[in-house]
């Protein structure tokens, strides 16, 4: 019992020293200045643009590999032959790590080898990753998202054969249409992995996605979109700007725990289903 | 219908089949095309970057990515695990490959032990504030490790970790997301087992290790193969963590092959795309071989 309570309390100690450690900045070896790192944060013009990218970023990157990994989930669950193979081949992008996947990104994307470039230049569309504002960002979400469609496919492939036969015949019997039987049966069926699966590629957009946007800008963000976490690692360990690194920690850490909120709330939902 | 009559069209397959747009031979052509652009989607950037390292550096800069197979194969590969790499030039790609090894190995280990400790003390004592205890450890733990970098990296380095396995590791270990596995497991098992070990005359940790461990193997298999993908992964963290290049995971070493091909005139691409395919075989490897346990250990995640 003695030595359980050490391991049990052990994390939650380095957490709470954590807490402290986080608070030091400003009210420790530093001058105290109240609110003032957060004031400068959330209203300086840098920090607004990285929000707004973050924001923009994050909705495209949850949505898109959502919608691709329930079509491909669909499409998996109903083929009889070489569902197996499938599955494989398009499950184990999951394990390659997001740097990999950005090093990967920036070959694909690159001025002078890069195929996709010159795939987008016959449709006239000149892309210029690491130069361009918007271009970079699209390379980043592309990159992004790639790598999280394998996770949405094989939760959306398990929910979708774990509903039982029984359903989907009576469903057959009484709706003839499959793409209605498939909005409304299926589709909210999957409603719980659809919420589940969304809050973690928020989590996995916000925060996860580090290393393919430290690759793909090339440790030189200069005018290149980051996100908040990269904003983070940058002003805190580069800019040496240790409170205004703090104060914006302490935000995302707000964020996480209004995402961790909902996903408890998720989970007692269920169990009082059940 | 009668009951019966649904029963039988059920039992028997294409008794009575939907009508479906276009087949062919029973088989859905739609589907089949969804998912050969799905694989195609998914393979073809690993295709073509594992196809371009086997090329000449000069080459490839002077005709783009390649489709085909090149000469440099065997010649690449060696060059990036033996050479003396990085820029004290104390490292080489085995050396890496074996840091990974030690960080995914070590990581899913400890989380393991960790998790398991915590959620059996969750499940099975009754001790002051529980519940609150209980929340206090989730709400501060499931913050991601890139939120409290900072914080992180500054204990480690009052510890004297800087550069160490152990301070690679274990802040990586302190996070809840192995207890909600045990907890929940933990909660099925039926009490019976309890009270008949306490009629044998176990104690907790007897029954810890004689009973819960054992039937929990399939779990920790399970966590074990995620835990591993996850751990090898890192990369915030033991970027900011090793500043001495031979504790560098394969990784780690990726940046330092980007910040190479910036000031290069030709960068080495081929040689970047080989690092990049020696830190993804592992743990695609991994998930591969154990796949059937990898989803059921991934799945059981939302429950």
């Amino acid at each position: 019992m003695g030595i359980i309570a050490v391991f049990f309390l052990w994390p939650a100690a380095e957490a709470i020293r954590s807490s402290f450690f986080l608070e030091d900045p400003f009210f420790g070896n530093a001058t105290f200045v109240g609110l003032d790192n957060y004031r400068v944060a959330l209203t300086g013009s840098d920090y607004q643009r990285t929000a707004w990218f973050t924001a923009v970023f994050t909705v495209i990157v949850s949505l898109m590999s959502l919608a691709l990994g329930l079509m491909l989930a669909v499409s998996a669950d109903r083929v009889l032959r070489g569902k197996s193979t499938y599955k494989t081949l398009l499950m184990w992008v999951y394990a390659i790590a997001p740097p990999v996947a950005g090093l990967i990104g920036v070959m694909l994307f690159d001025q002078h080898i890069g195929p996709l470039v010159e795939f987008v230049a016959l449709f006239g569309w000149e892309m210029r990753v690491g130069v361009n504002y918007w271009d970079t960002g699209i390379a980043m979400i592309i990159v992004s998202t790639w790598k999280q469609v394998p996770y949405c496919f094989i939760f959306f492939l398990s929910g979708l054969q774990s509903i039982p036969t029984s359903v989907k015949e009576a469903a057959r019997v009484d709706c003839r249409s499959e793409t209605r039987r498939f909005w409304t049966i299926t589709f909210p069926l999957l409603a719980p992995t659809t919420f589940f699966l969304l809050i973690l590629n928020i989590t996995y957009a916000m925060f996860e996605t580090f290393g393919t946007i430290d690759l793909i800008v090339k440790d030189q963000p200069g005018n290149s979109p980051v996100t908040l976490v990269y904003k983070v690692y940058r002003d805190g360990f580069r800019g040496n700007d240790l409170g205004g690194s703090s104060a914006q920690s302490v935000i995302l850490m707000l964020i996480v725990l209004a995402l961790t909120i909902a996903q408890f709330r998720l989970i007692e939902r269920r169990v009082h289903y059940n | 219908m009668t009951t019966t009559e649904l029963e039988q069209s059920a039992s028997v397959p294409h008794a009575k089949p939907a009508p479906s747009r276009k087949t062919f031979g029973g088989v859905r052509i739609y589907d089949h095309v969804v998912l050969w652009f799905g694989v195609f989607l998914m393979m073809a950037p690993l295709v073509v970057a594992f196809t371009t390292s086997s090329f000449d550096h000069v080459l490839i800069h002077r005709q783009g990515m390649q489709f085909g197979w090149g000469d440099q194969f065997s010649q690449t590969y060696s060059t990036v695990l033996n050479q003396q790499g990085g820029f004290t030039g104390e490292v080489t790609g085995w050396l890496m490959t074996q840091n990974s090894f030690i960080l995914g190995i070590g990581f899913a280990v400890g989380k393991i032990v960790i998790s398991m400790l915590a959620a059996y003390a969750i499940v099975y004592f009754r001790f002051p504030f529980a519940t609150l205890a209980f929340w206090i450890i989730f709400m501060t733990l499931l913050l991601p490790l890139e939120v409290r970098i900072l914080p992180s990296y500054e204990v480690v380095q009052q510890l004297g970790l800087l550069n160490t396995y152990t301070g690679l590791i274990l802040p990586l270990i302190a996070s809840a997301t192995g207890t909600f596995f045990f907890r929940q497991f933990f909660k099925s098992v039926p009490n019976e087992l309890l009270e008949a070990a306490r009629i044998d005359g176990a104690n907790a940790w007897r029954f810890l290790i004689d009973i819960l461990v054992p039937l929990s193997k399939t779990m920790m298999a399970a966590i074990f193969i995620i835990m591993f993908v996850v751990g090898w992964n890192q990369y915030l963290w033991p970027t900011l963590m090793t500043t001495d290049e031979t504790y560098f995971t394969l990784v780690r070493g990726i940046k330092q092959v980007m910040q190479n091909m910036i000031g290069a005139d030709i960068p080495k691409y081929n040689e970047a795309l080989a690092m990049a395919m020696l830190a993804m075989i592992p743990p695609v490897a991994v998930i591969l071989i154990f796949q059937r346990m990898f989803i059921k250990g991934l799945v059981e995640q939302e429950k």
